[in-house]
């Protein structure tokens, strides 16, 4: 609990509002970012490339050289920073709107040529930014503003599973954590560092998808958006580690 | 260095190794794949690297972070793929990253034709995607002149730090002709604007476009009206004396410069001007004729006309304009000779 409470010296920076919503996953998140980086001292060679959405947020106040790609296409614009930049720490910060659905094709052909890259994938199953609409991670029967009865598997399909299917391929590492309390996010801090370990070691692609509330457009209070996530959630998108490479499941 | 044959799209690709570019990713599409399939093996070669994009909008989004690193960097394609590029052209103008992209520009909309066309000079002329911008666009009309514009290409995408077309076709990219390549060039990816990690003591930097900057749109209209002024390009040919002024870039120049020499043979009085860069289009080749000559024709391999828009407001009503778009096959000497004639004769009249 003490080190969750720390404040990064990366993330600190106050000459912008964060821009996130009160409740919203992304300040947990960003400090499990920032505890990694510090950890592992890789700040001075990161390079993030943001997703469109509320993610892009995150390079307001983080202290690292960032670029704002199209919308879905960080994988593709990080893939042609690491090529050129081998030596340098390459991560996107997407969520699902932009990863799950219009990005679809870059996160899964970057993570077939195994890139060495990391991917910070925030799943809250919808979209945010845009005012709360079906996401294709959207749960069964989940009322949004594009789907005002639920969503109905028979039109709509049901929730995209990215890390399971990236987790076909052989990739470095693939993980699935979440935040709704602190062991859970000791846990995710974890499966972070080790993605960007993985980088580190030239091994090949990591992803670490991570569960997280959004408040505002799901209609709650902010702890009844963390008991939702670990009742309802977790239910149909498991925790866990899904590929870990080299040292084995 | 000695002349070699040399097919127009290779030609392109070794020009590019030679002007420093050092990732290219794209995705199969005729007639420019031969670009790709000789980078797929040139590039490693000089420590690029090549990547087979799975769509065409990954492949421009790839060298858009690849600008970012302050490498030379290329994408190519046509017709179709070409559209796909521009959410990324519009994303390149708008970070201000440089970076040339290739159209061997094929006939027609959508699935279109595999043969030569000259009908994407709107949409890499006039800014192909949202917002308000300009790529600068070179139209070659050899191969020599390709591989010449290609490294100047990269040079003017760096100093303007902005997106740079090579408006190629499915002839120019598939003949063999003579050239000669210049020299290796020595290029530093060290741009005081490039993110490669804020490494110790200096701040961090974001690449996103400067919306937030109440100067924005004033600095845009600067950077266009400066790229405007200084960076026109044209050939002119017989103008002086002409009666009738030809305007034809690419392989319709190459057919324009025939059909002057045919001309000038049989007295007739016919001149061409051959814009080398399609924008800034070359207003200032256009100076001395407007006033000399009897009227303008343009010769494009387009089914409704798509340059003779920008010959019209460059004339601006001072001459008649006609247009000779020959559609999906190349124009004929014939055609244009006939086609003076009668407007000297007074038997053409001009259709707006």
């Amino acid at each position: 609990m003490t080190k969750m409470m720390k404040t990064s010296r990366l993330y600190s920076a106050p000459d912008a509002p964060t821009g996130i919503c009160p409740g919203c996953g992304y300040g947990i998140i960003k400090h499990i970012l920032a505890n990694v980086m510090e950890e592992l001292q890789i700040d001075d060679r990161a390079i993030g490339v943001l997703g469109i959405g509320c993610s892009g947020f995150v390079s307001r106040n983080f202290d690292i050289d960032w670029l704002q790609a199209q919308h879905g296409r960080a994988p593709a614009s990080a893939t042609g920073i690491k090529r050129l930049l081998p030596d340098k720490v390459v991560f996107t910060f997407q969520g699902d709107g932009d990863l799950a659905a219009i990005g679809t094709a870059e996160i899964i052909h970057a993570a077939a040529r195994n890139e060495k890259m990391t991917v910070l994938f925030v799943n809250n199953g919808i979209y945010g930014m845009t005012g709360g609409q079906m996401a294709p991670t959207t749960l069964e029967n989940q009322v949004t503003v594009t789907s005002p009865f639920g969503r109905d598997p028979n039109t709509a399909g049901m929730p995209i599973k990215i890390t399971e299917m990236i987790s076909v391929l052989p990739i470095a590492y693939a993980a699935r954590g979440a935040i709704f309390n602190p062991k859970e996010i000791r846990i995710t801090e974890g499966y972070v560092k080790k993605a960007f370990e993985k980088q580190l070691n030239g091994e090949g692609f990591s992803m670490v998808e991570i569960l997280s509330p959004c408040p505002t457009n799901w209609h709650m209070t902010p702890v009844s958006s963390m008991e939702r996530i670990e009742n309802e959630v977790v239910s149909y998108y498991p925790l866990g580690e899904m590929v870990t490479g080299k040292e084995g499941v | 260095m000695a002349k070699v044959m040399m097919k127009g799209n290779e030609a392109l690709a070794e020009a590019a190794v030679r002007a420093g570019c050092r990732l290219y990713c794209g995705y199969p599409i005729t007639p420019q794949t031969e670009i790709m399939e000789y980078l797929s093996a040139r590039l490693p070669e000089v420590g690029g690297h090549f990547i087979q994009s799975e769509s065409e909008v990954a492949g421009i989004s790839m060298i858009l972070g690849g600008a970012c690193t302050g490498y030379r960097v290329m994408t190519g394609s046509s017709g179709t793929g070409f559209s796909l590029k521009q959410e990324g052209i519009s994303w390149m103008a708008a970070d201000e990253l440089p970076g040339v992209i290739v159209n061997v520009c094929r006939y027609g909309s959508g699935l279109g034709l595999i043969s030569p066309g000259q009908d994407a000079y709107i949409q890499a002329t006039k800014g192909g995607g949202h917002g308000s911008y300009h790529a600068i666009v070179y139209g070659p009309s050899t191969i020599q002149e390709m591989v010449d514009l290609t490294g100047l290409a990269f040079d003017k995408a760096d100093e303007y730090r902005n997106p740079v077309i090579m408006l190629s076709d499915g002839a120019l990219g598939q003949m063999m002709e003579p050239v000669e390549f210049p020299d290796f060039q020595e290029v530093h990816p060290n741009k005081d604007w490039t993110i490669t990690g804020k490494g110790k003591g200096r701040g961090h930097k974001i690449t996103t476009a400067i919306y937030t900057d109440p100067k924005y749109d004033q600095h845009v209209r600067e950077k266009y009206a400066r790229i405007a002024a200084e960076e026109q390009r044209w050939e002119s040919l017989c103008t002086e004396d002409a009666a009738i002024v030809l305007v034809a870039y690419g392989t319709s120049g190459r057919v324009c410069r025939q059909a002057v020499q045919m001309a000038r043979k049989k007295g007739m009085k016919l001149g061409l001007i051959r814009p080398v860069t399609l924008w800034p289009f070359p207003v200032k080749a256009f100076e001395q004729p407007v006033h000399t000559a009897k009227a303008f024709v343009t010769v494009e391999m387009s089914a409704l006309g798509q340059m003779v828009e920008d010959v019209r407001l460059t004339v601006n009503g001072r001459k008649p304009v006609f247009l000779y778009s020959s559609g999906m096959a190349p124009p004929r000497e014939a055609v244009i000779l006939q086609m003076a004639e009668d407007i000297l004769d007074g038997r053409m009249k001009e259709v707006l």
